[in-house]
């Protein structure tokens, strides 16, 4: 079983981060930003093609990490690949002893840096969930049986702010339905409409990951709300970054007290510091 | 209904290099209603091949061109004025051309593209709303198809790039699964929402298709 995995299952409050593979093959980079997350952090999510962006196999990074003795959480989206490189990618991590996965639909190809990309889409995140399931069951999605399966701890994302809630929720039940084992969700600033995820979520029991974004600046907190799809930055807080003497200062503090409002209502975070490892001590204390 | 559209004089014009007879097929269907093939685009493709001093042997606007026997026979009728012919430009989906070609060993030249499975809203104006992926779902999609109006294809409900009920993809375009979920709701029921729905089944799309349905 992975740590993640453990922890949760133990009801222990579980920090995650995240890190994108290269544009490139130098791989310095994102190797030394793993190694210097501090020991709370369990697992870290490896992005796959973030943004419909072309980057290094997410797998290859996953499998890195892992032998460095960090524990990967590696992300796989359906736009890439057919069902079979799908299923076949799985079966390669759990050789690595990569067990823990963030199934996603993926962005589409359109906004990428290869706009002219044909996405698959063969499956969508609830198959790939199942397709998961199905592998760590001994069987393959058309039925064949494995020699050896794999033992994944599949999770998937949820937006809890996504509007019309009731959508957002049917298609949340039925990533738990079709097997994701935990969640992590998009950024979430605010604590009434958590609470009304939190609630209805509940009597699924599976444990919800907060995701919490640094935000770096008033600019960069107006551009979140605007364009990052079911994100909502409170004015309020906006504000207060466009107030202070320094601004990643007060992101921090926001952040360390997203962290606080997630202690309250859910299983642990997601972090999201982009570039900015470094505060995540203090974002945690 | 196979929404078309005709190529472009530039693109004929390569095609029908040395080409001095030709005879024109149009389709009384879907290229009449698309008017990118009927009597009257034929009788204005004949005007310009005219004008580009061409000699046009003869036309014939076929019933429906995709059917095999039938472009066979109004083929036959029109014998001499096939046989004069250097090529046969044919204003047909692709099926109306493949099915002229399958009758005839001269040149064929395709006078149209072929767009997709959609519906006309008015003279023009074209709605895609069928991928003939051969398993069918709007029985529980509230007649809304997501394989084709979804930007991604997606079979269990929206992706996480919806934003007030618009895609990710186009920020103009509608999300097809808020549109579902909207009539699905109206007509009070859960539909595609009551059920996990497992990988499609893409085998009816296996190529080359062969059917043969009773
Ligand atoms: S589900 Fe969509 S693509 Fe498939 S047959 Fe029905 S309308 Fe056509
Ligand atoms: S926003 Fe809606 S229509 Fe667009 S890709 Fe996502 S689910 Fe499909």
């Amino acid at each position: 079983m992975s740590k993640l995995a453990e922890k949760l299952i133990a009801g222990e409050f579980v920090v995650t981060a995240e890190v994108a593979p290269p544009k490139g093959v130098d791989l310095d980079g994102v190797l030394a930003t793993a190694a210097c997350f501090p020991p709370e952090v369990v697992a870290v999510n490896v992005t796959d093609n973030q943004g419909a962006n072309m980057r290094m196999a997410p797998l290859v990074v996953a499998a890195l990490l892992h032998q460095g003795g960090v524990e990967p959480v590696l992300q796989m989206t359906c736009r890439d690949r057919n069902r079979m490189a799908l299923q076949s990618d799985l079966l390669g991590a759990a050789a690595f002893g990569i067990k823990n996965l963030l199934l996603l639909s993926g962005d589409h190809p359109r906004f990428g840096d290869h706009p002219h990309a044909r996405g698959v889409f063969d499956l969508d995140s609830v198959q790939l969930l199942q397709a998961a399931d199905r592998l760590t069951a001994g069987q393959d999605l058309a039925g064949r049986p494995l020699a050896g399966s794999p033992a994944f701890f599949g999770g998937a994302a949820v937006s809890p702010q996504a509007e019309p809630f009731e959508l957002m929720f049917q298609k949340f039940r039925k990533k738990v339905e079709a097997g994701a084992r935990f969640f992590q969700t998009q950024a979430v600033f605010c604590e009434a409409p958590l609470t009304r995820f939190m609630e209805q979520a509940a009597p699924l029991r599976v444990p919800v990951l907060l995701g919490v974004l640094l935000l770096k600046n008033a600019r960069m907190a107006r551009f979140v709300h605007e364009h990052v799809p079911g994100v909502r930055v409170p004015e309020h807080l906006i504000d207060r970054l466009d107030g202070a003497a320094d601004p990643l200062e007060e992101g921090v503090r926001i952040a360390r007290e997203t962290v606080r409002l997630a202690r309250r209502h859910c299983q642990g975070v997601h972090l999201m510091t982009l570039g900015c490892e470094d505060r995540i001590s203090e974002i945690l204390c | 209904m196979i929404i078309s559209r005709q190529k472009d004089k530039e693109d004929l014009l390569r095609h029908l290099e040395g080409k001095h007879k030709v005879f024109l097929v149009g389709c009384g269907a879907c290229a009449t209603v698309c008017k990118s093939g009927g009597e009257e685009e034929v009788s204005q493709m004949q005007e310009w091949l005219v004008s580009t001093g061409r000699e046009v042997t003869g036309s014939v606007v076929i019933d429906e061109a995709c059917h095999i026997m039938r472009a066979g026979r109004d083929l036959r009728h029109n014998r001499s004025a096939v046989g004069e012919a250097d090529a046969l430009m044919v204003m047909t989906c692709g099926a109306g051309i493949q099915s002229i070609s399958s009758h005839t060993e001269k040149r064929v030249i395709g006078a149209l593209d072929s767009l997709f499975l959609g519906n006309v809203r008015r003279l023009g104006q074209y709605e895609e709303k069928c991928s003939l992926c051969g398993d069918c779902i709007l029985n529980e999609t509230a007649g809304i198809c997501p394989v084709t109006n979804c930007a991604k294809g997606l079979l269990n409900g929206p992706c996480g790039g919806m934003e007030e009920g618009k895609c990710e993809s186009d920020r103009d375009l509608d999300c097809a699964w808020m549109l579902i979920y909207e009539r699905l709701s109206r007509q009070g029921r859960k539909g595609v929402f009551a059920r996990v729905v497992p990988a499609k089944d893409w085998g009816h799309r296996h190529q080359p298709g062969r059917h043969k349905i009773r």
